[in-house]
């Protein structure tokens, strides 16, 4: 039988709550079980409420729930704020002597003194959180060996008396909700043989799918959803020669990486809409001296400061208009943490083959959910560092011409320092040799060469995704993160007897019109899925294909998109 | 083995192909003549060099003299410059800048290079006023000076050699465009210098500044190097020189205090460049297992 169940653990911030999301991913994941675990959670330090999901399911899962199926809260608003959406024989776990009286919805509660197991079991409230996710499992008479392994890695650096207080912690939880159980609660979950998949998040997998590329030069200003990218390449990069500089701000940093790209380091920076508003003259500046630098633009909810820890899919059109004047760029935006790996790579090697930035845009709620993935084949891996000099070509001491007209548009690289060539870049309109020019005919025949790069990028740019049904009434069309939950949509339409088509855009420009028109053909409506306002894929699509979307479904309350949104949308908009 | 007999370098491997834009009787000029003079008494060749540039015309300089140069935004050479030498510490790089460009524009980033002392040479043309967009104020104009978009006068001029002794910079020096032996010989000690070393140069403008002309500023500047007793050493000491301007202005080594660089701190200084280094996506192995 095939299980897909939804777990919602609440609570303030500072307690825990992703702790507990992320030791109950890990050890379903563990059980064989697909996951997919996404985070909710308030622009503050303490309070308020935050939540995780973790869905785990038999089958791949790549979108959230709406309605969970057990909640676990650790405060008592995540009583008042997630009742109502737990699903009709589900449970809600609570620790009455924290939250107050028990509630009285129709739904099956398992009151848990959780605090004080903890300090009467564990001998620490520290060890709440493991008191709470072993109640989970206890309820879902779940492998409890499991739990333990991952409860070892979990504090295994704070030492063996951290590990076997939480194992207590664990065992008392775990016995605590067997023993008083519901005896109508009657969901269990049975583990089965561990997958061998990783359990990562969008983020985590744009970091390793930089490290993996070579990435060797990496700044940023932290800011929120991009921030973990930065802190795991500072953690991890020394390891691999990857030199993280926090900068004094934005302006810095992609400057930074610009100078570190000329100079032969692939390089990178990671921030959010905000961050990149600041960026967008160095973005220029990278398009005139044809420097190749990666950029993740981790897209949350605008204008401004927005949500600043919510989701949404805003800047797709400021990505590829953004920056002064006209040149070539690579945009890639994925779907998943699998996705962000393979994307990155390839932003690594279209930003070297074009001399070009590439943009990688993530949002919150991909960059910060995690995702059960196949390891990733590094065998696979492709590094292509496109034309460059040669040493004995770079150690001619003649004029080297840094921008040389070539047929591709493409001039062949040299780094300073690399031999007695010299190596010219400008800002300015220059000659081949980098130098400032003003006239006329070298400032179109630089125009036309730069913009050669962006038909090679043309042939290099990847399909969108398309999943057939025959005859199909309806074309659902998405780009980055929200192709889980348009997918999932289209089975549950399927289910309810509308048949529709999946179309899913993860590199977006130079835009795959072509492909696009021809797919396209037919007599479907075309509706578009996004999260923001304004329907900017549709307007893109418009603008690259003249073919005018026939509907819109748009979410742009900085909450992801999901199965039922899509479907209870549709049905109200579309059908 | 015997290292290979390095070619003598001179002035010649600095001359430039491109005529340049500057205004005839333009500082730049001596400034330009002092930094050839400058590498060429360091027997620096220009493969060697890295000039990392900002916008305006003292931004210019690198294309008038022989290096690599990376050209790029107003305000922007700093960053971009740290970004080079940490990726290829075998390179000497000088970063040039004007006033505005260092001081206005790229004020955040003139604070956070000093502090953090990478291994570089940063020169600074302060011609008081924005030659490029001819003629506004710029955070050194003094106070008063009226331009079209100042009709009331400049206000309070900052003093940035007063900032970077407050921010520890480990070399400060004040040259004058008008003296090239003395200002070639600031910069060698800058370059030569281990750390960031900032050296200003004071650089008459003749179409916009009638005010800090060369004849001005003659009256004016004398050398610490001839003030008996003047130790750069002394922080308290140098930020009195750093502020004092007016009917005299110091130049020479104002302040020097060699600390630990940036490169040596996260741990490139001495690394081979990155720039060819074989890659190897395997590497990464090991890593993949902690999400297992």
């Amino acid at each position: 039988m095939s299980t897909d169940l939804n777990i919602l653990v609440g609570g303030e911030a500072g307690q825990g709550v992703q702790s507990v999301g992320s030791v109950l991913a890990r050890a379903m994941m563990r059980g064989g079980y697909e996951v997919f675990a996404d985070q909710d959670f308030e622009s503050r330090i303490r309070g308020g409420n935050s939540f995780t999901r973790v869905r785990i399911s038999s089958d791949p899962v790549q979108s959230p729930l709406e309605k969970a199926d057990m909640v676990v809260a650790l405060n008592a608003e995540t009583i008042d704020l997630h009742l109502s959406e737990i699903r009709g024989g589900g449970i809600i776990i609570y620790d009455g002597e924290k939250t107050g009286s028990k509630p009285d919805k129709g739904v099956l509660t398992l009151d848990i003194p959780i605090e004080k197991i903890a300090e009467e079991k564990a001998g620490s409230l520290r060890m709440t959180n493991t008191v709470a996710s072993a109640a989970a499992l206890g309820l879902l008479d779940y492998d409890l060996e499991i739990l333990i392994g991952v409860l070892r890695e979990e504090y295994g650096r704070h030492g063996d008396k951290v590990v076997e207080g939480n194992i207590k912690a664990a065992k008392a939880g775990y016995e605590f909700a067997q023993q008083h159980r519901p005896k109508d609660y009657t969901e269990r979950l049975k583990a089965g043989k561990s997958s061998g998949k990783m359990l990562i998040s969008g983020n985590e997998a744009v970091a390793l799918g930089a490290l993996a590329a070579g990435c060797r030069f990496v700044a940023g200003y932290p800011m929120t959803p991009s921030t973990p990218i930065l802190e795991y390449l500072a953690d991890k990069g020394r390891e691999f020669r990857v030199l993280v500089i926090q900068a004094e701000d934005e302006i810095s940093a992609i400057n930074m990486a610009v100078g570190a790209g000329f100079t032969g380091a692939r390089s990178m920076v990671a921030t959010s809409g905000g961050g990149f508003c600041l960026m967008v003259e160095g973005l220029s500046l990278a398009g005139m001296t044809e420097t190749p630098v990666v950029i993740v633009l981790g897209q949350r909810a605008g204008p401004s400061t927005g949500l600043p820890t919510r989701t949404e899919q805003g800047e797709l059109l400021f990505a590829l208009h953004a920056g002064h004047g006209e040149f070539p760029r690579f945009i890639a935006a994925p779907a998943n943490a699998e996705e962000a790996f393979w994307l990155t790579v390839k932003a690594f090697n279209m930003a070297e083959k074009y001399q070009s930035p590439a943009i990688i845009l993530t949002d919150h709620e991909m960059a910060d959910s995690y995702y059960t993935v196949t390891p990733f084949d590094l065998d696979a891996v492709v590094i292509e560092r496109g034309d460059l000099l040669t040493d004995k070509e770079a150690n001619k001491a003649g004029e080297y011409k840094r921008y040389a007209y070539t047929k591709s548009g493409i001039s062949p690289r040299a780094f300073p320092g690399q031999g007695k060539a010299l190596v010219v870049a400008d800002s300015d309109e220059h000659s081949e040799a980098g130098h400032i020019i003003e006239d006329a005919e070298t400032r179109r025949l630089m125009v036309e060469k730069r913009m050669r790069k962006h038909e090679g990028l043309q042939k290099e740019v990847g399909e969108p995704a398309f999943h057939h049904r025959e005859k199909a009434k309806f074309n659902l069309i998405g780009w980055g993160s929200s192709r889980g939950a348009i997918e999932e949509a289209a089975c549950l339409l399927e289910a309810n007897g509308v048949s529709a088509c999946v179309i899913h855009f993860n590199e977006l420009w130079p835009f795959p019109a072509e492909v696009l028109v021809k797919n396209l053909a037919g007599v479907a409506k075309n509706i578009v899925i996004e999260s923001n306002a304004t329907g900017q894929l549709g307007r893109l699509i418009r603008t690259e294909t003249s073919i005018k979307m026939d509907g819109h479904i748009a979410r742009y309350d900085g909450r992801p998109l999901s199965a039922e949104y899509i479907v209870e949308h549709f049905e109200r908009e579309v059908a | 083995m015997p290292a290979k007999q390095k070619e003598k370098v001179t002035i010649d491997d600095y001359s430039p192909a491109s005529e340049s834009a500057w205004c005839p009787g333009c500082g730049n000029f001596g400034i330009l003549r002092s930094v050839d003079k400058a590498l060429v008494g360091l027997q620096l060749a220009p493969h060697e060099v890295l000039m990392v540039s900002g916008i305006g015309q003292a931004a210019k300089l690198p294309h008038y003299t022989r290096a690599n140069v990376f050209n790029g935004l107003h305000g922007r050479p700093l960053p971009a410059a740290l970004a080079a030498k940490m990726v290829n510490t075998d390179l000497v790089v000088i970063a040039e800048s004007g006033d505005g460009d260092a001081y206005g524009e790229g004020g955040n980033h003139f604070l956070h290079t000093v502090n953090r002392n990478p291994n570089l040479t940063y020169l600074v043309h302060n011609n008081q006023v924005y030659g490029l967009t001819k003629g506004q104020a710029s955070p050194t104009t003094d106070l008063g000076f009226t331009t079209k978009m100042n009709p009331d006068g400049a206000w309070v001029a900052m003093h940035p050699l007063a900032v970077a002794v407050a921010c520890d910079c480990s070399f400060i020096a004040r040259g004058f465009a008008g003296d090239i032996e003395h200002l070639a010989d600031l910069i060698a000690q800058g370059v030569k210098h281990k750390g960031f070393a900032l050296i200003e140069i004071l650089q008459p403008c003749v179409s916009f500044n009638k005010k800090n002309t060369y004849d001005w500023y003659r009256e004016r500047v004398y050398k610490l190097e001839d003030e008996k007793g003047y130790d750069p050493g002394d922080r308290a000491a140098a930020f009195q020189k750093a502020l004092e301007w007016g009917d005299k202005i110091p130049t020479g080594v104002i302040y020097r205090n060699e600390r630990e660089t940036f490169d040596e701190y996260v741990g490139v200084a001495g690394q081979s460049p990155v720039m060819k280094e074989k890659l190897d996506p395997k590497s990464i192995t090991g890593l993949l297992k902690d999400f297992i």
